[in-house]
């Protein structure tokens, strides 16, 4: 996980990055239903965890030794869906039967999708979860970590402070925590709705180490991780500044597809500007 | 003189031989451990004891995490607390998973006494009962706790154990408890008491006065409330024709409310409901409150005595 990303294989996340969104467009234009705007955001942070910084085995999802993975903003499941797919976590073609009776894969995280440790959809109850994930980890002396992703308008559930107030008292060093930053929540504005600035001394305050990167740069993103390992004897969060909808133009920074998936002609011009 | 006994007292002995012989089993509690008894855990293990504070939803959400990575961690707080506050947490991260969360709680229901009504659980089975994969269980005595505890880490899934503030009178020597299984505490034919917690000792009670009047009661201790125990609740009204259900919680969705779903479906026989009448609880000394919500054992022997005449007319 602290090996060098080189320009070759960065090209070639970059282009994972992309093939994932149009999968995430493909797939939620099929279900008719889901969330585009905050499933893109999360993408580069998604694809950099699974496909460079965790230790996994795609064959293997309960394997004893993995890092654990946590989404916390369940609703941005298309991604983790479509990222555990193309590494082999269940075949490609389950990622058609999105949010159908019977599937595999639910609308929001559940465990009985390969790779999903522990269900989530009702927000502000991840952060709690991979503390608890990450003190298992330290009880059996593993080297592993446990990543979680939370979304900003979740940051206004109260158990999220909670669950920071434990990180920090336990000293839960393995614990990666990403906020992504994207500002906008479904009423609107997160700044308008209720604040949660500032977020760097609140976290601060909490006791975590706190850093800031550009939620769409791969490279930032490992770097980060790679800052933050350093770190001993407190838990991390790491603020990703992202851009709700990324990727696709009339998606982004667009409240409208907060909620909704893309009809026919939406999914076609979605599709050819990620193609393009 | 039976022994008397706080369930408490016993959870607290227990999870230290436990924790002994089982390292996968972790505590976890929100600032009540002396109360709950878990201090006795941390106390001989304090690297597998973890006070979250006064914040159970986050509580519920580690004990989550912590399942899910292979342990099996006990949660204690207030019964009102738990099922109540973080009853979400329960619902959409514990059971939904089905992880191996044993949520054991104390200070359930009316007897809590001069606390008063923010912290009297009567709300708690039907909460729990409701939630698809939980296990709710209901001990009678100190030694049946035991018993549950130790039958709750040979279940792998959720499960949820309400203990009282109280001593009780132990009902029988050394617990017998299955999941799912009920106890005929005494055999009679012409009415069927179904109890769980303190009101298998009033219904013990209730039964000494009946058999004054020449009516033989026939006692069923129902402390697995779900899945509930119905093998030994058919052949007992099968027997009898008749049932009083009676315990420390609301009349709404509780024991009374998980037999009469049974009976209703699979041999209707009239039925009276000792509980809580739809209302909040009070500070006051347990006894006092006992009597003032209707619980105590002159209430039971009402209850028979009118489900008995109806089982007369029909």
């Amino acid at each position: 996980m602290d090996k060098k990303l080189d320009k070759n294989e960065l090209q070639n996340l970059r282009k994972i990055a992309n093939e994932v969104r149009v999968d995430v467009i493909t797939m939620l234009s099929a279900a008719k239903s889901g969330h585009p705007g905050g499933s893109l955001s999360v993408v580069e942070l998604v694809v950099s965890l699974f496909y460079w910084v965790m230790n996994i085995d795609p064959k293997n999802p309960k394997w004893e030794g993995r890092d654990r993975f946590h989404l916390s903003k369940g609703h941005a499941c298309p991604t983790l869906y479509s990222v555990l797919a193309r590494l082999g976590y269940f075949p490609k073609d389950e990622l058609n039967k999105l949010r159908q009776l019977g599937g595999i894969l639910q609308g929001h995280p559940h465990p009985r999708t390969p790779g999903v440790e522990v269900a989530s959809g009702s927000l502000g109850q991840g952060l709690s979860v991979a503390c608890g994930m990450a003190l298992a980890d330290r009880l059996d002396r593993k080297n592993s970590c446990t990543y979680v992703i939370l979304g900003d308008g979740e940051l206004q559930e109260g158990q999220v402070w909670e669950a920071a107030m434990f990180a920090s008292h336990y000293r839960l060093d393995n614990l990666y925590v990403f906020i992504d930053y994207n500002r906008m929540q479904i009423d609107g504005k997160i700044e308008e709705i209720m604040n949660v600035q500032p977020l760097i001394k609140k976290f601060e305050s909490f006791g975590f180490y706190v850093n800031e990167v550009d939620g769409h740069n791969i490279k930032e993103i490992v770097d980060m991780i790679g800052d933050a390992r350093k770190i001993k004897g407190k838990p991390k969060v790491i603020i990703a500044n992202t851009v709700k909808g990324k990727g696709v133009s009339f998606m982004e920074n667009n409240l409208d597809f907060h909620g909704k998936s893309p009809n026919n002609g939406e999914t076609d011009k979605a599709i050819n500007e990620l193609k393009a | 003189m039976t022994e008397m006994k706080m369930a408490r007292d016993a959870y607290g002995e227990l999870l230290l031989e436990l924790g002994k012989k089982d390292s996968r089993i972790v505590v976890l509690d929100a600032d009540l451990s002396v109360s709950t008894k878990t201090a006795k855990f941390a106390k001989c293990f304090p690297e597998r004891f973890f006070n979250c504070g006064i914040a159970e939803q986050n509580m519920i959400g580690v004990a989550a995490g912590l399942a899910a990575s292979g342990k099996i961690p006990f949660v204690s707080t207030f019964s009102i607390f738990a099922s109540g506050r973080a009853w979400e947490q329960i619902r959409n991260t514990v059971s939904v998973c089905n992880l191996n969360v044993k949520i054991v709680v104390t200070h359930s229901g009316i007897s809590v006494g001069p606390d008063g009504v923010s912290h009297q659980s009567l709300e708690d089975i039907a909460l729990m009962r409701t939630i698809p994969e939980m296990v709710v269980i209901v001990p009678c005595d100190a030694p049946e706790a035991v018993a549950a505890v130790k039958a709750a880490i040979d279940y792998k899934g959720p499960v949820f154990i309400r203990l009282g503030r109280p001593k009780v009178p132990s009902i029988w020597e050394g617990g017998r408890f299955e999941i799912g299984k009920a106890q005929i505490v005494k055999e009679g034919s012409d009415l069927t008491i179904v109890a769980c917690g303190i009101m298998v000792d009033e219904a013990r009670k209730a039964c000494e006065v009946l058999n004054n009047k020449n009516i033989s009661v026939e006692i069923i201790n129902m402390s697995s409330i779900k899945p509930l125990g119905t093998d030994v609740l058919m052949n007992s009204v099968k027997k009898t024709g008749c049932v009083v259900t009676c315990e420390e919680h609301s009349i709404m969705g509780g024991l009374g409310s998980a037999v009469a779903e049974y009976l209703s479906v699979h041999y209707p026989v009239p039925q009276r409901f000792i509980g809580i009448m739809d209302r909040f609880g009070q500070s006051g000394d347990p006894q006092d409150l006992m009597t003032e919500y209707n619980l105590s054992f002159d209430n039971i022997v009402k209850a028979a005595e009118e489900v008995l005449s109806i089982k007369k007319k029909s």
